[in-house]
């Protein structure tokens, strides 16, 4: 097994100048670099959306508020949601993914280092193309700055008529380019995961994680390129007086809807399905049992991306489509509650009989159940089409997705970095510090948006700058944003603590949480080349069997 | 190269999709019926220059890089025929019959569905001509061979993709 690495000399060489450090960083095409590269960047873009959220909070927290004006608030939030999809949860998976995947199959490296770098680049590129719109936006005519026709850009709003400048263009052609990359990273996963497993590893030794990863990669083949082809559509539109979008022409703008959401759908599966394998790595180690069920997990990760392709109209429950397709969604959409139901009981029963160590890590995942469970819950009573009707377009959708994103995808991001740290790091993070981060977003993320989902019932729209009062929704909407403060506050500490620790925090050596997973087999950090000796496991947990060799997990699966 | 295939497989699905769902529903003229004619010569050099690149590797993998440079040429001159054809036809189109993508919904699906799919001939294209030089060079040899491979994957695509937008436009479309 490949737990030594090759013995370097000892030397005493002066630290390299910072360019040539800089630059190592810029040309690598290491799949661990670049794991950290998106890591950071999405954080970074994480801090940015974050900042764009509170402005539209502090802007609704009073009726007829002025703190921004209502154009500024439409940038805010299409920029908000673009920036928090494509530029903090996509980077920050895809980084994750990038950095575990080769160590937890026993690859060197991914498939097609040189792909990945490119990928990593032109997602880069495209964020900064987006946020460029700030300054560039104004184009000949004058008008338009950043984009301000919402993340997901209904026609006709976008057309030139109604979208002068190029805010728009901004919108489409950064997304354009950040989704080629995409898709070369959902390549370099599918080929690497498929081609570079280590000896012993066959599909059904593989962890959860690599599984995971497989499936939302295939499952971004699917969904961008259908954002690709719309766009590409968007812009001949805009500029070579296409007709794809124009009801003048016949054309249609609710074919613009169907296309998105065809992306859109999936998208938020490709989003949640790597969380889904942080939390199978992290609750089986802190519960000290195998993860249970692992067929079932994987069939039900299968089944979910399956269908979850088939559900995408029910983000248009209301543009009038006849009751046949109304009915069609709506089960499509209760379905996929089924697999991912199953994968809930699965994480329970892993925990049931374990014993469960409540370290940062797994108190998020904890909280991921227990939160994306009831986000799980409002979606389907939004795939309701009657009830939707009623919610949709109100702030009870945002409250379901934002449960979801937040509440699910940020809590198991939280839990993987605190888990992850110290392997990629060397050090631990500070345990008391993490824990206050943990309460501080709990009670922010629950303060707003438990309490966002009553506005929504009582008839608050989305989308809007500002509220009549007289309504009842006041008193909600200012703990709602006072909430917000608690979050900021949260994950200031956990930047904080992110950054102590990387110098000051205790040596983590190779296995400080008695995993399983080749990973932990590796140095922390691991060297540029992973492993010394390819490592050749015989079942699920290879370093359960080196650890008990009494008492090998191949005897029983 | 197959999870490639798998995504531009999506691309050009919905492009087809707007392509059918606009079928009929243009508001003015020219008219599908008015204006199509068969492209049955440029379809046949495409098809066969599927089969050429087919004859090409094998050879390519035997080490016999004189056969596999005539067969990549073949390739290569069949394919710039189909794209050729596609320029006169679109020439014909917009001088003589008025079409354009702006003109009504059909030439907006039309020529994005046919422009996508030229698109993706004028990238293989290039790359043929790349390994037209390469071969002519003397540097393509037998250790390449795994790559052209590859690349034949992508001709065999772009080529099946004709197919369905060959059924789709000039057959039921009209």
């Amino acid at each position: 097994m490949a737990s030594e690495s090759i013995a370097l000399p000892q030397a005493d060489t002066p630290a390299r100048p910072i360019t040539e450090r800089l630059h190592d960083w810029v040309v690598t095409v290491d799949h661990k670099k670049l794991g950290l590269m998106y890591i950071l960047y999405g954080l970074v873009f994480l801090v940015i959306g974050g900042i764009e959220a509170t402005i539209m909070r502090i802007q609704l927290i009073v009726p007829h508020n002025n703190f921004v004006s209502p154009q500024t608030f439409n940038r805010m939030m299409t920029m908000h949601g673009t920036t928090m999809i494509f530029f903090v949860a996509m980077p920050i998976l895809f980084g994750f993914g990038n950095y575990l995947v080769p160590l937890m199959i026993g690859a060197r490296d991914m498939a097609f280092p040189r792909l990945n770098a490119w990928s990593f680049w032109l997602t880069a590129f495209g964020g900064l193309l987006l946020y460029f719109s700030f300054l560039g936006g104004t184009g000949l005519y004058g008008a338009g700055s950043a984009p301000d026709v919402g993340w997901w850009a209904y026609a006709p709003l976008t057309s030139r008529a109604f979208s002068k400048g190029h805010s728009t263009d901004f919108w489409t052609i950064s997304l354009l380019v950040s989704g080629f990359g995409s898709i070369g990273t959902a390549v370099n996963f599918i080929a690497t995961i498929l081609s570079m497993r280590c000896p012993g590893m066959t599909l059904r030794r593989m962890p959860l994680c690599a599984w995971l990863n497989l499936v939302m990669a295939g499952l971004v083949l699917l969904a961008i390129s259908p954002l690709t082809a719309a766009q590409v559509m968007l812009m001949l539109d805009r500029y070579l007086g296409a007709h794809f979008f124009d009801t003048q022409a016949g054309g249609s703008a609710t074919i613009w809807m169907h296309f998105f959401w065809i992306f859109g759908h999936p998208e938020v599966y490709v989003l949640i399905i790597p969380c889904f394998a942080f939390v199978s790595e992290i609750i089986p180690v802190f519960s000290r049992k195998p993860i249970f069920g692992y067929p079932v997990m994987v069939g039900a990760s299968v089944g979910i991306a399956f269908v979850s392709l088939s559900v995408w109209a029910h983000h248009m429950f209301t543009i009038g489509m006849n009751s046949y397709a109304n009915s069609f969604f709506a089960i499509t959409t209760m379905v996929v509650g089924i697999p991912t139901g199953i994968k809930i009981f699965n994480w329970i029963g892993t925990m049931w009989g374990g014993k469960i160590q409540f370290k940062a890590p797994m108190l998020f995942c904890i909280g991921f159940l227990f939160q994306f469970l009831i986000a799980g819950l409002t979606g389907i009573m939004l795939s309701a089409a009657p009830f939707n009707w009623q919610l949709s377009g109100s702030y009870f959708v945002v409250a379901h997705f934002h449960y979801v994103i937040v509440g699910g995808i940020l809590f198991a991001l939280f839990a993987a970095f605190y888990y992850w740290y110290p392997k990629a790091t060397g050090r631990m993070y500070s345990e008391p510090l993490a824990r206050l981060h943990f309460w501080l977003f709990l009670i922010g993320f629950h303060l707003t948006f438990d309490l966002m989902h009553v506005p929504g019932l009582l008839g608050m729209p989305r989308r809007i700058y500002t509220y009549e009062p007289g309504r009842g929704w006041e008193e909600l909407n200012l703990l709602i944003t006072v909430g917000v403060f608690f979050q900021i506050a949260g994950v200031l500490i956990f930047v904080a603590n992110l950054w102590w620790s990387l110098r000051k925090g205790r040596l983590a050596g190779n296995d400080p949480w008695d995993a399983w997973t080749l990973e932990w087999s590796t140095s922390s950090p691991p060297p540029e080349y992973n492993f010394a000796k390819l490592p050749v496991v015989q079942s699920r947990r290879p370093l359960w069997d080196l650890k008990h060799p009494d008492d090998p997990d191949w005897k029983y699966e | 190269m197959y999870s490639l295939i798998f995504a531009e497989s999506a691309i050009f699905t919905i492009f087809v999709v707007a392509y059918v769902y606009y079928t009929g529903k243009s508001l003015t003229g020219p008219y599908p019926k008015d204006v199509l004619e068969l492209p049955i010569f440029a379809s046949l050099c495409l098809l066969s220059s599927s089969a050429t690149i087919h004859f090409a590797i094998p050879a390519l993998h035997k080490g016999d890089t004189r056969v596999f440079g005539m067969w990549w040429f073949a390739t290569l001159a069949l394919g710039t025929i189909f794209l050729v054809n596609t320029g006169l036809e679109w020439h014909h189109l917009i001088y003589e019959k008025g079409l354009t993508i702006s003109t009504n919904l059909f030439g907006t699906t039309y020529y994005s569905l046919v422009g996508l799919h030229a698109f993706h001939v004028t990238l293989g294209l290039m790359g043929l001509a790349l390994g037209m030089i390469f071969t002519l060079l003397g540097k393509l040899q037998q250790a390449h061979a795994a790559r052209a491979h590859v690349f034949a994957l992508y001709w065999h695509f772009v080529d099946a993709v004709w197919v369905v937008v060959f059924t789709v436009v000039y057959i039921i479309g009209r």
